[in-house]
């Protein structure tokens, strides 16, 4: 009781003053753009700093119980579906956009690809993470294959899933498919693979069956699932909301290293 | 004789009450640093209660119950209600319209880690509030190397903050203890340097705390992470470990800041304040 006493009066006192401040603060546009120069700096320096480091890997025995699937873990869409019960057979993953060569593989031919198993953290942007190990080809070679042009900056993961969390902002205009995107450093770097196993299993429907994104240095929400095309950009306005991603456009920085 | 002492007048009140104690640069660091702390507890806690939870180890999320030492939640209760629970360890303590649940103004109870009022901003917005705290965090961070590279260049660190050897003498210890239980400190010339007390605790604030929190910090950083290749996380144990110390020296700042905001009201709030402002602080005059 005395704890409900003390909230009522905070909320008409200065509390109250105090509240509606913040409010009009975290609100204001220009506030919060001049805040978000710290993700410039951050990307900057990570990057200046970073190069081609690894990301830490782990041993077996350091490997989670249990792995937790996050965001999508069974989506709804007709198309999916229809792969999902064929067991992927037909899926085809599309390497297109500013390529020479665009490439259509097939589950079986990126199984038969030289792959990279690394065992490494995720680390979701909530602030839970979880220890797997996952298996798939890397990207960089795959892209060299297709004959990256020069004009290219970004490459974009388009994914068959659509995702209705937090439509509050900004969400309503856009249509809901998850899709990301990475620079080309990420793209070329060692650790960034096409992951089709997760501890040494094919990836399960919550996980991203029958493919999903490793990209090691950044936050869960950069590791798309159920990826179907990837595709090479010189800018991603023109996607969606113009953000380079499903949470970017829900206000999530574009640069998830931090 | 006599013009000395008229120089003396002349050139400012006599030694033992008003002398400059504090540096520019230390002043704009101390309100850069406060304004810093104050947005990154706030933006923090709003993070925080995204997932609620704290664990040991190299990893934690939901399924790991073993190594899950803290959490806050809701819990139902009979007749439909629902109860705000939070666990540290063993103990789990009813928080009930503190922590995990709280009262909204319609009277109605809804599922809330932290109270909306203590965070940034004060609906539940993790992206907004990343944002804000790693703005902060650069603020926080670049300031404090300022503050440091000035401390010890002009021996501040050194000198008037790092405890003299003597001064940890035991008796000269529980000497100062007594002082601060009576609330009769030091005046005069006595008053013109920090005693052990206040000299530890911004000893441990400044060398271990904050520098702590920066490094726990970058420890949640996958791209600073890789830049080490893992160096930092190992170094607490692992990224949930280092999560965990994250939150639980923030808790040790707002016991400092709690204190340091008492001591401050307790020695006269006009003359500390004022002090950390314009630098000017007034030692008095010697008691007797």
């Amino acid at each position: 009781m005395t704890i409900l006493t003390r909230r009522s009066l905070i909320g008409v006192g200065a509390g109250g003053v105090l509240l509606s401040g913040c409010d009009r603060l975290a609100e204001s546009t220009r506030a919060n753009d001049f805040v978000a120069m710290a993700e410039k700096a951050t990307y900057g320096w990570q990057r200046l700093i970073g190069g081609q480091t690894l990301a830490q890997e782990f041993t077996p025995a350091d490997i989670s119980p249990v792995f937790k699937a996050n965001g999508s873990t069974d989506p709804k869409d007709d198309d999916y579906r229809r792969h999902a019960d064929a067991g992927f057979a037909n899926w085809k993953l599309r390497i297109d956009g500013l390529v020479r060569r665009p490439l259509s593989l097939s589950i079986a031919d990126l199984r038969a690809l030289t792959a990279r198993t690394q065992i490494t953290r995720h680390d979701c942007v909530e602030g839970w993470s979880a220890i797997g190990q996952w298996t798939g080809p890397q990207l960089g070679p795959l892209l060299k294959a297709a004959g990256l042009l020069p004009a290219a900056r970004y490459v974009v993961f388009h994914c068959a899933d659509t995702y209705g969390g937090e439509i509050s902002k900004g969400g309503a205009q856009s249509s809901g498919r998850y899709y990301e995107s990475i620079d080309l450093n990420d793209a070329f770097h060692p650790q960034t693979i096409i992951a089709h196993s997760l501890n040494g299993k094919p990836l399960t429907v919550a996980h991203g069956a029958p493919c999903r994104m490793r990209i090691e240095r950044q936050l869960g929400y950069k590791q798309a699932k159920y990826v179907m095309r990837i595709e090479a950009v010189d800018s991603f306005s023109h996607l969606e909301l113009g953000k380079g991603g499903y949470w970017e456009d829900r206000g999530y920085e574009w640069y998830a290293g931090i | 004789m006599d013009t000395v002492a008229n120089v003396r007048i002349d050139t400012g009140p006599p030694p033992g009450q008003v002398y400059y104690r504090h540096r520019l640069v230390t002043r704009l660091c101390h309100w850069i640093n406060a304004l810093s702390l104050l947005f990154l507890v706030m933006t923090g806690l709003n993070i925080f209660d995204a997932h609620p939870a704290l664990y040991w180890g190299k990893y934690g999320a939901n399924p790991d119950h073993q190594s899950r030492w803290f959490e806050i939640g809701a819990m139902d209760a009979p007749g439909g209600a629902i109860r705000g629970v939070t666990r540290i360890g063993p103990v789990m303590i009813d928080t009930s319209g503190v922590l995990g649940t709280q009262v909204e103004p319609d009277g109605s109870v809804i599922d809330q880690g932290f109270p909306d009022w203590v965070t940034f901003p004060h609906n539940r917005d993790l992206a907004t509030a990343r944002r804000w705290h790693f703005f902060f965090a650069w603020l926080f961070i670049l300031s404090g190397l300022v503050y440091f590279v000035h401390g010890f260049a002009t021996r501040h660190l050194q000198d008037e903050v790092w405890p003299r050897l003597k001064q940890l003498r035991p008796a000269n210890l529980w000497h100062d203890i007594v002082i601060h239980a009576r609330l009769t400190f030091p005046r005069g010339a006595a008053d013109r340097e920090y005693q052990v007390l206040q000299r530890l605790a911004y000893a441990g604030v400044v060398f271990v705390l904050l520098p702590l929190m920066v490094l726990t910090g970058l420890s949640l950083s996958p791209g600073f992470n890789a830049a080490l290749n893992g160096f930092l996380p190992s170094l607490f144990g692992g990224r949930a470990s280092a999560r965990s110390i994250h939150f639980i020296v923030m808790d040790l700042l707002i016991a400092f800041t709690a204190v340091h905001l008492l001591m401050v009201v307790l020695a006269g709030p006009y003359n500390q304040v004022r002090s950390m402002i314009t630098g000017r602080y007034d030692t008095g005059e010697e008691p007797e």
